[in-house]
């Protein structure tokens, strides 16, 4: 299981690559793997405003729907719009191909409170 | 405290991820469930459903007692044969729905569904009580019986390398009793996939010992443990009912698809009184095949609208690994249950378009 060094993280298993006052936000590698095949993703449009903590978007497994949470607030500026149509993208890279929105930070304090990949591994860890 | 089957370490040495399912700890997926559903359409799987409970019958009685117990027609059955029944209360509800086994005339078992089988013989158990029907005995046997499921357009080859048992001979849901891989076993052509393939049931002893020389010798032709994430999903494709979904104390087999096996024309059994009346008014919803014609996955639960009106609810749903596509099984207002109805599942805030469809969802 890949936890990248880059990566800010959250115990929702959300991922969060900030580059500077945006984030790229994903499900990591350990929730893909625990929700098993993803067959179907809904995503927030464009403009949307996203606040922290609050459910953003869904991912359904063939067994599961799982809500995704926002790690940061802000506006939604981008989605990954391949998604809907290769929901499976979410399994075979997490990290990449398979991202999900790119939020403008509208407060970058809340990014103190994100994980590091060591800590999330560490939480990972406890989670069995 | 979760039951174990014999296989538990079997599952969990081959990586399965574990779940609760009816008091038992069960593999849900090994290496995915889509992956696991198509080896099944097009190779073999193989099932661990040594959760599943066994009841025998035995004694002079035990044709009467089971007419009257079951909606379908034991009489109907020759030694060797299987026929997919159900008992139902006095109301018309289901209590469970089985398979039964036709040893001799005064020797059936019935298999019946996992969660349900302390239920089931208690139930059993007061209706024997309550009748007259000399000499039937009843006991359960669960524990004395491992069962296995191998399914899939390869099954027979592959179970023919590890038994002389005459398989051409065994007709669909008729059984004979043979040897597999040295271990006495029954050997049922019945499945709950669509595929061709058998169930086999043997001394849990050897459960581990049949189970991997099954994998052995299957593994040329792509056979692969299957989860019960797959075995639903194979199920819904085919429109098989699973109890506490498309049968329930609180729906009749009439509304939850298995008019086909209530045998209404039989003198008397329990719960024929309600479903004649249901028969006559008119059953208040039928069962149906719901498919998605927009983007979603219909759940159990789920509302189903025509226009503004809520007119049924889903049952079980999934997306179907072979059509792509999102799939349901859903109680419905009959005037509602003709193919090509459109409708619209309500999913989360939204009303997604479906349409009534022709079932099973996938030709077979």
């Amino acid at each position: 299981m890949e936890f990248p060094e880059e990566l800010k993280y959250t115990e929702e298993h959300e991922w969060v690559l900030v580059e500077e006052e945006i984030v790229t936000v994903g499900i990591t590698d350990f929730a893909q793997d625990s929700l098993g095949d993803v067959v179907f993703v809904e995503l927030p449009e464009v403009g949307t405003l996203v606040e922290i903590g609050k459910p953003f978007g869904v991912v359904e497994s063939v067994k599961a729907v799982s809500d995704v949470y926002a790690p940061v607030s802000g506006e939604v500026v981008e989605v990954n719009e391949e998604l809907p149509d290769a929901p499976e993208v979410i399994n075979t890279s997490p990290y990449e191909d398979g991202w999900m929105i790119k939020i403008r930070l509208s407060d970058p304090a809340q990014l103190d409170d994100l994980l590091d990949a060591e800590a999330y591994q560490e939480f990972v860890a406890k989670q069995d | 405290m979760l039951k174990k089957t014999p296989l538990n370490d079997a599952h969990r040495k081959l990586g399965a991820r574990m779940v609760e399912f009816g008091g038992w700890d069960m593999p849900v997926q090994y290496s995915g469930v889509i992956e696991e559903h198509l080896a099944v359409r097009n190779a073999a799987g193989l099932f661990d459903v040594s959760h599943m409970g066994e009841i025998e019958v035995r004694g002079p009685g035990a044709l009467a007692y089971i007419q009257e117990l079951t909606i379908n027609d034991a009489s109907r059955l020759v030694n060797g044969q299987v026929q997919y029944s159900a008992f139902c209360y006095p109301h018309g509800g289901v209590v469970d729905d089985v398979t039964l086994y036709r040893f001799d005339a005064e020797h059936y078992l019935f298999c019946v569904n996992a969660s349900n089988t302390e239920k089931d013989f208690a139930w059993m158990e007061e209706i024997l009580a309550e009748g007259d029907f000399p000499g039937v005995t009843l006991r359960n046997v669960s524990a004395d019986f491992a069962q296995l499921a191998l399914q899939g357009p390869a099954a027979e080859a592959i179970l023919a390398r590890l038994t002389a048992a005459d398989l051409a001979a065994i007709r669909y849901y008729h059984f004979a009793e043979g040897p597999v891989d040295g271990v006495p076993a029954i050997i049922s052509r019945t499945g709950y996939t669509g595929e061709a393939g058998f169930e086999l049931y043997f001394p849990p002893a050897a459960a581990e010992q049949v189970w991997n020389a099954l994998l052995e010798v299957g593994r040329e032709d792509g056979l692969v443990p299957i989860g019960l994430g797959a075995r639903d999903t194979l199920r819904l494709e085919m429109k098989y009912a699973l109890y506490g979904h498309e049968l329930s104390p609180e729906i009749s087999p009439l509304e939850g698809g298995i008019g086909w096996i209530t045998r209404l024309d039989k003198p008397s059994f329990i719960g024929a009184e309600a479903l004649r009346r249901q028969q006559e008014t008119g059953v208040p919803r039928r069962l149906v095949g719901v498919q998605m014609t927009e983007a979603g996955v219909p759940r159990a639960d789920y509302p189903l609208f025509v226009g503004a009106e809520q007119v049924g609810i889903v049952t079980s749903g999934t997306m179907s690994p072979v059509l792509r596509v999102g799939i349901a099984l859903a109680l419905v207002r009959p005037d509602c249950a003709a193919i090509g109805t459109p409708l619209s599942v309500g999913i989360r805030s939204r009303r997604v378009g479906a349409e009534v469809v022709k079932t099973p969802f996938i030709q077979k």
